[in-house]
């Protein structure tokens, strides 16, 4: 089946079966290898990408059914060789340690902070709790969606809270 | 912005930019043309006879290329375990399965669905035997799960008698007598260390190339361990080493899981050997679950004798441990991690014994920390019953018995000297810092109001940095893989004409951040800017002889191989440096990119002059050979032991028996600390595991032996949402087993947790008579013991 979508502001065509899934779809037929598949069953959120703005876990779509839609990955995040505020939230706040969760971890944290540039420390928690990471606890996530959203705000962000400085 | 201040600095990662812009390569992104896709036809049975297997409708499905069944790979196999006790899995099952998930089949099709589609249509039929699950039966070998094998039992490792060579006493004895005093206390606890899946979030993925007419493999593998596969691999082919290059690129967690070499491996590139193509697998969730190592799955009771006033007088461990049904690269060797570190970070007398048991269920190995968390989980659970039970804080018992500085090195009854510690100034520290008399306080006032808030509290010692060369002799090392027979370190350091740095290293990361450590480590020995220095690692060729990363181990003995190759590289940079300034080379320092001669910071010559200079003859000093690198092996005479004590304020609700964990607080111990930042993310990820331990995860098998956790639903690792922030700060001890001072720091937090979080449980309920709940925490355990508890 032929299907269309705009990825990361182009327009994209491609010839799927139909139970070509959306992340195989981006990873597979574009080649945007920067959302991963870590479970095929929607609970890890590896796969997260946003929709018309919106995050979904794009294992749990078909491609067929976002036919005419925007998509955007990862590899969209950064304009014009400036990082997403979030982006470099994650690298300034060791957000990250094997970056595999990291892809779908910053398209939730932004999609979140879309909605609400200011959230607490539990808004924020349960606004990534659909995205599992196994290497960083989470305490580094945490300061690098609020260092994300300070920058946003145009706030300065707290500083680190380890030794030896920035 | 240049860094050249570096060492004890939290440089920001040089890993990052890539993995936050979804430009880093993990193995599954690899889709070169022409590419074959691999599914496995895995047992439904935990134990049965094959009757019938036969694939002869799949092989004629559209897209399928080949089909291969044990007949087709028996010369190759089995692979060994580098302690070959118990039965090795064979490459594909032979006749037999041993447990759910065991690979039948090998299907390589032209698309992954189709390799699927395929699969499921070979015709396999099961004689059903019964299966042995349930450890306790299974050390009874009232049904064997192996009839070749003597007993269910493959194993007995003993404090004293795990390797003769030593001529260790029995403490046996002494630990016995010691519960036979008039005034001896004496506490025991059974207690269930449960089976663990390690769920890195990336599935493990292999994709193998073969040219014949070079005879060479290239194989990317999502593995902690290049060198060992492609070790693994040249045996397996009867090849040389050198012609077998593995390639770990991005490694999406591994945390003991990844440090196996697996059947899948092997037969991936048997597979692009037979058929001339490249082939890959990558495994679904529920393979992970299921056909990948699980970790922990112990059984056993822990006894502390002690007097009435807090003093130990001995400690004793009976356990069996689950090693699934087949033994791979270290499965027995685990518990023997535990053994080491049996009588923790206290003098007394220690009986430890652990049975090795088979069942019918996924290999047990190593999975962060990997027999240690059991051993400190069993030892520091007592400890705390023990104080509880004699009315004294279980700080100051901790306080009562540990080794003290000027002991150390303190060679312990199993042999083994632990390096360096002050563990009563750790305790302190953290006391300080949590504000324990005022948790303490806290808690008594909800007490009052009739809230159940706990304040737990725990120490640990580790073993890592792995290691001595003597542990070859035990089974530590890539021997029966072909490969030299010591766990030594190394690193090869080059300054190139551009006046960038090239490090490589052996080692196998999966997130913990080399690239930028070892960056840190060169960039200060030679002055250089971290942006300067290219680092290299997991990658055959590169490297001749690498290690892997695990246990701990990659900075204390890869880094301290790499600190001395710089050195070493920094000595001939001063002739070449005190050439061009007309200076002598003792009077050369590097700093800030360039060199200069001591006091006098304008006889000066940069980097890019001394790196052009080194590498054309006629600018050098006559008596330096051009070039300018060094590589260097550092074979550590001691393993690590760092340290640390945690603190977990906990809050129950009686009437759901949901735990709140409100506060976790911790002070570690990893001696020097390159990059604090890295070293806090390290801690973080370790007590976050811990802490999953404790209160979320068990990897389950029902009675017949299906595996009821094969998805992330079923096994709830921790969310965001589970976790509060985690307050840390340090005590740093150095070590002088290396030049460095270091010690390790990956497994450190998830050894230091569980039995923190269980302790803390346990005394929110103590009111209620509470003694001890086994792991996990979830909210239906802890309701029917306060169910229990009120009668």
């Amino acid at each position: 089946m032929e299907v269309s979508m705009t990825v990361n502001g182009r327009e994209v065509t491609g010839d799927v079966e139909p139970r070509t899934l959306l992340v195989h779809f981006i990873r597979e037929n574009l080649r945007l290898t920067g959302t991963h598949v870590g479970c095929e069953t929607g609970y890890c959120g590896a796969c997260t990408v946003h929709l018309d703005g919106k995050p979904v876990k794009s294992c749990t779509i078909f491609a067929v059914q976002v036919e005419g839609a925007a998509i955007t990955t990862i590899e969209g995040m950064a304009s014009n060789g400036e990082l997403h505020p979030v982006q470099e939230g994650f690298w300034e706040r060791h957000g990250l340690q094997c970056g595999f969760c990291t892809p779908g971890m910053i398209m939730s944290a932004a999609a979140l902070l879309e909605e609400n540039n200011n959230p607490s420390e539990d808004e924020i928690r349960h606004g990534i709790e659909g995205n599992l990471c196994r290497c960083t606890g989470y305490h580094n996530i945490v300061r690098a969606v609020e260092y994300a959203g300070a920058k946003i705000r145009g706030d300065e962000p707290a500083p680190p809270d380890w030794e030896g400085g920035e | 912005m240049a860094t050249t201040s570096v060492m004890g600095g939290s440089v920001r990662r040089r890993e990052d930019p890539a993995l936050i812009q979804g430009t880093g390569i993990y193995v599954d992104d690899l889709q070169p043309t022409g590419l074959l896709q691999v599914a496995f036809l895995r047992s439904p049975m935990a134990r049965a006879k094959i009757t019938t297997l036969d694939a002869s409708a799949a092989r004629d499905m559209d897209g399928v290329i080949a089909i291969y069944t044990h007949e087709d790979v028996e010369h190759l196999g089995p692979l060994l375990a580098q302690v070959p006790i118990g039965k090795l899995r064979p490459l594909l099952a032979d006749g037999e399965v041993n447990h759910v998930g065991e690979a039948v089949a090998m299907v390589v099709a032209e698309t992954r669905h189709l390799a699927q589609d395929a699969a499921d249509a070979i015709d396999v039929e099961y004689d059903v035997l019964p299966a042995v699950i349930d450890l306790k039966k299974a050390a009874s070998d009232e049904v064997k799960v192996h009839e070749e094998l003597e007993s269910n039992v493959i194993h007995t490792w003993t404090y004293y008698g795990y390797w003769d060579a030593l001529g260790l006493e029995d403490q046996t004895p002494l630990v016995d007598a010691a519960m036979g005093r008039d005034d001896a206390v004496v506490v025991s606890l059974e207690m269930i260390n449960q089976r663990l899946i390690p769920v890195a979030i990336e599935p493990r993925s292999v994709m193998a190339e073969y040219n014949s007419g070079y005879n060479r493999f290239t194989v990317h593998s999502s593995t902690q361990v290049p060198h060992a596969l492609g070790g693994a691999i040249s045996k397996t082919f009867g090849m040389v080493a050198s012609d077998v290059r593995v390639i770990a690129p991005e490694v999406g967690g591994g945390f003991g899981s990844k440090l196996n070499v697996y059947n899948d491996e092997v037969l991936v590139a048997f597979a692009a050997k037979d058929l001339g193509r490249t082939v890959k697998w990558t495994e679904t969730r529920r393979e992970a679950a299921g056909s990948t190592i699980h970790g922990r799955g112990w059984i056993g009771t822990a006894t502390l004798v002690g007097t009435k006033d807090g003093e130990f007088l001995g400690y004793k461990l009976e356990a069996l441990a689950d090693m699934g049904a087949y033994s791979q690269n270290f499965t027995v060797a685990i518990p023997l991690l535990g053994l080491w570190i049996g009588s923790g970070q206290y003098k007394m007398p220690v009986s430890w014994t652990v049975d090795c048991v088979v069942t019918n269920t996924m290999t047990t190995d190593a999975y962060r920390g990997a027999g240690r968390p059991e051993a400190i989980y069993y030892l520091e659970r007592v400890i705390d019953a023990y104080a509880r039970e004699i009315g004294m804080d279980p700080f100051e018992v901790r306080k009562r018995n540990f080794w003290q500085p000027d002991e150390f090195p303190a060679t312990m009854g199993c042999g083994f000297a632990l390096d360096s510690g002050d563990y009563a100034a750790n305790v302190d520290k953290l006391m300080e810092v949590a504000d324990y008399a005022g948790l303490l306080e806290m808690r008594d006032k909800a007490r009052e109001e009739g809230r159940y808030v706990g304040v737990g509290v725990g120490s640990y010692v580790e073993v890592c940095g792995f290691g001595p060369a003597v542990l070859a002799e035990i089974g530590f090392s890539w021997s029966n893989y072909g490969l030299p027979a010591s766990f030594n370190g190394s690193g090869l350091v080059r300054v190139n004409p551009d006046a960038t740095a090239t490090v490589v290293i052996g080692t196998g990361p999966s997130g913990q951040g080399h690239e930028t450590t070892w960056a840190q480590i060169v960039g200060d020995g030679l002055g250089i800017p971290v942006e300067n220095i290219r680092v290299l690692h997991g990658d055959t060729r590169e490297h001749p002889m690498g290690i892997g990363t695990f246990g701990s181990r990659s900075v204390a003995v890869d880094g301290a191989a790499t600190f001395e190759a710089t050195k070493r590289v920094k000595e001939k940079a001063a002739k070449i440096a005190a050439h061009l300034l007309e200076a002598a080379p003792e009077d050369i320092e590097f700093a800030d990119n360039g060199a200069h001669v001591v006091g006098s910071e304008d006889q000066r010559v940069e980097w890019a002059a001394i790196a052009k200079a080194a590498y054309q003859a006629h600018t050098s000093p006559d008596d330096v050979e051009s070039g300018l690198e060094a590589h260097t092996a550092f074979s550590p005479g001691n393993a690590t032991w760092p340290f640390g004590s945690h603190i977990a304020v906990v809050e129950v609700d009686p009437d759901t028996g949901d735990v709140k964990l409100l506060r976790y607080i911790g002070v570690d111990d990893c001696g020097v600390e390159i990059n604090p930042m890295i070293v806090n993310g390290q801690i973080h990820g370790g007590i976050a595991q811990g802490i999953g331990q404790a209160m979320f995860e068990a990897a389950v098998y029902d009675a017949s032996g299906n595996l009821l956790t094969g998805s992330l639903l079923d096994y709830p690792i921790p969310t965001a949402a589970d976790l509060p922030s985690f307050e840390l700060d340090r005590t740093v001890t150095p070590t002088d087993v290396n030049p460095m001072g270091v010690k390790g720091v990956g497994e450190a937090g998830t050894i230091g947790t569980a039995h923190t979080i269980v302790n803390a449980v346990v005394d929110a309920l103590s009111p209620l008579g509470v003694k001890h709940i086994d792991m996990p925490l979830r909210p239906q355990r802890v309701w029917a013991a306060i169910q229990e508890a009120r009668g």
